[in-house]
């Protein structure tokens, strides 16, 4: 099989399908043409830049370069999940970080090690973009699970104390609003596991038979993928939600209700 | 006389807008003690409360059971004995039986049991009949909530009741039910005490011995601790 590869006139004639939306906008004055035209030029020179500095990697495969990306990586997958949801505590940031780095860097650990087995385990075509995969959807799960704690915390306030008073733990106070954080963050994995391959072709699969890679190979490495995504998103998702609960609950099983405040 | 609670210059302040909520105050609940503490709203009544039932952290000062301090270990199971009730209720979701039952789910509670006698026996002091226990709890209204929530913390048979304006958000005749059911508990057993916070005045003398004012995070007529 050959692959195609693509000119920069093919690129230009991709992008000129932006025109179609530009005019999408225009005809139902939808006032999206700015937006749009900032979306498109951030595409571009956003995965251009990506190209570059990964063609740069790849070719200069060592440890201390490939480790500084992937540091840079985490911290922003980190960075972006503690972003979002309507309230917000001091050292949510960190929390965030923190659950981000350790589930995507265990699971990667265990997918680089103990599945994939390649040597040496920084090779950059494999850590980069197996981590990155991670990082996005345990990003999801993180930003999920803190954004839904929070929000159960400040709604069930009342019935949070009223298990305090009545002579509850901390514990016993924040259980079921973690449980619902938990379940609100593993739920997008869930349901992408569950319909992957009948509705969804997920890229990276796309992407190998593209490169010319068979599909019974290509499924293969998908179905590693999605089963270190779910840990590694389960496993951050916890990790917030409990980070969370710690910041927010004193030892002196006190709600901490102050701490929460909106952004 | 012995104190079950007293505080040692027990403060309170706003951490983010560095305000004084609760000046450091010295106060002594003893047994048989029927305390009231009225004052404008935003005054400090609900947090000197609230301080008391360890729900919210001192800036400094402490709180002292049994004339000992509280050791973070213990604090489920002082709360359990001076019980807390908010002005407004929280229920779970079920019946009235439920949320009856809830405490007794939780650890520090887990070696006592639910007695449906002792519930029947408040139910019918508010004038509610058994069958009342099937009732959704989000079928209920404003004053039967109060009411389930009150029975809820009374089968505990608290040492002390904490009252934060349980009655300020009620019909008369669900004042009414939840005054008679403080007035029995606190009748049956001598050794009992509460702390009743109140903008009603009227009320804070008929439910009370012992009237507090506070103003400005200042308890006035406080007893020496």
């Amino acid at each position: 099989m050959n692959y195609q590869n693509l000119t920069a006139l093919d690129m230009a004639i991709a992008a000129a399908l932006i025109l179609i939306n530009g005019a999408l906008s225009l005809a139902l004055r939808l006032g999206l043409e700015r937006q749009l035209l900032w979306a498109a030029v951030r595409t571009v020179v956003q995965l251009l830049a990506i190209g570059y500095l990964l063609g740069w990697v790849f070719a200069f495969a060592y440890w201390y370069v490939v480790l500084p990306l992937m540091c840079a990586m985490t911290l922003i997958a980190g960075l972006s999940a503690a972003g979002r949801g309507r309230r917000t505590y001091r050292g949510q940031r960190i929390d965030s970080i923190v659950s981000v780095w350790g589930s995507s860097w265990l699971v990667t650990a265990v997918g680089l090690f103990a599945v994939i087995r390649i040597h040496p385990w920084y090779e950059p075509q494999y850590a980069i973009p197996i981590l990155g995969m991670i990082l996005g959807n345990t990003l999801t799960g993180v930003s999920l699970g803190i954004e839904r704690m929070t929000q159960e915390l400040t709604s069930g306030r009342n019935t949070i104390e009223m298990i305090l008073a009545l002579g509850g733990s901390r514990w016993e106070a924040a259980q079921e609003a973690i449980r619902q954080a938990v379940r609100a963050g593993m739920i997008p994995t869930l349901n992408q596991m569950a319909v992957v391959g009948i509705v969804s072709l997920p890229g990276m699969m796309t992407g190998q038979v593209l490169a010319g890679e068979s599909p019974v190979d290509a499924v293969r490495y998908q179905i590693v993928i999605m089963f270190l995504i779910a840990a590694s998103s389960a496993l951050g998702t916890v990790g917030a939600v409990l980070l969370t609960y710690r910041r927010l609950f004193s030892r002196s099983h006190r709600f901490l209700r102050d701490r929460l405040q909106e952004r | 006389m012995s104190a079950l609670i007293e505080t040692r210059a027990l403060a309170r302040r706003d951490e983010r807008r560095q305000a004084v909520l609760l000046q450091p105050t010295d106060f002594a609940l003893h047994r048989a003690d029927r305390v009231s503490i009225t004052g404008a709203s935003g005054s400090g009544k609900s947090v000197f409360l609230r301080a008391l039932a360890l729900l919210d952290a001192p800036a400094s000062g402490q709180v002292l059971w049994n004339h000992r301090p509280i050791a973070n270990a213990d604090i489920p199971e002082y709360r359990s004995r001076i019980c807390y009730l908010s002005q407004r209720p929280a229920l779970i979701d079920g019946t009235v039986l439920d949320n009856l039952r809830f405490p007794f789910s939780l650890k520090s509670l887990r070696k006592r049991h639910f007695e449906l006698a002792t519930v029947t026996a408040l139910l019918q002091h508010a004038g509610k009949s058994p069958d009342f226990l099937a009732k959704n709890a989000s079928d209920l209204s404003g004053g039967e909530s109060q009411v389930v929530a009150l029975i809820r913390t009374l089968q505990l048979n608290p040492e002390v009741l904490l009252l934060d304006e349980p009655t300020a958000a009620l019909d008369p005749a669900s004042s009414r039910d939840v005054e008679a059911l403080i007035d029995a508990w606190f009748a049956d057993d001598p050794t009992r005490a509460y702390v009743w916070v109140s903008h009603d005045l009227e009320q804070a003398q008929r439910m009370s011995d012992i009237h507090l004012h506070m103003s400005a995070g200042v308890l006035s007529g406080a007893t020496q601790a």
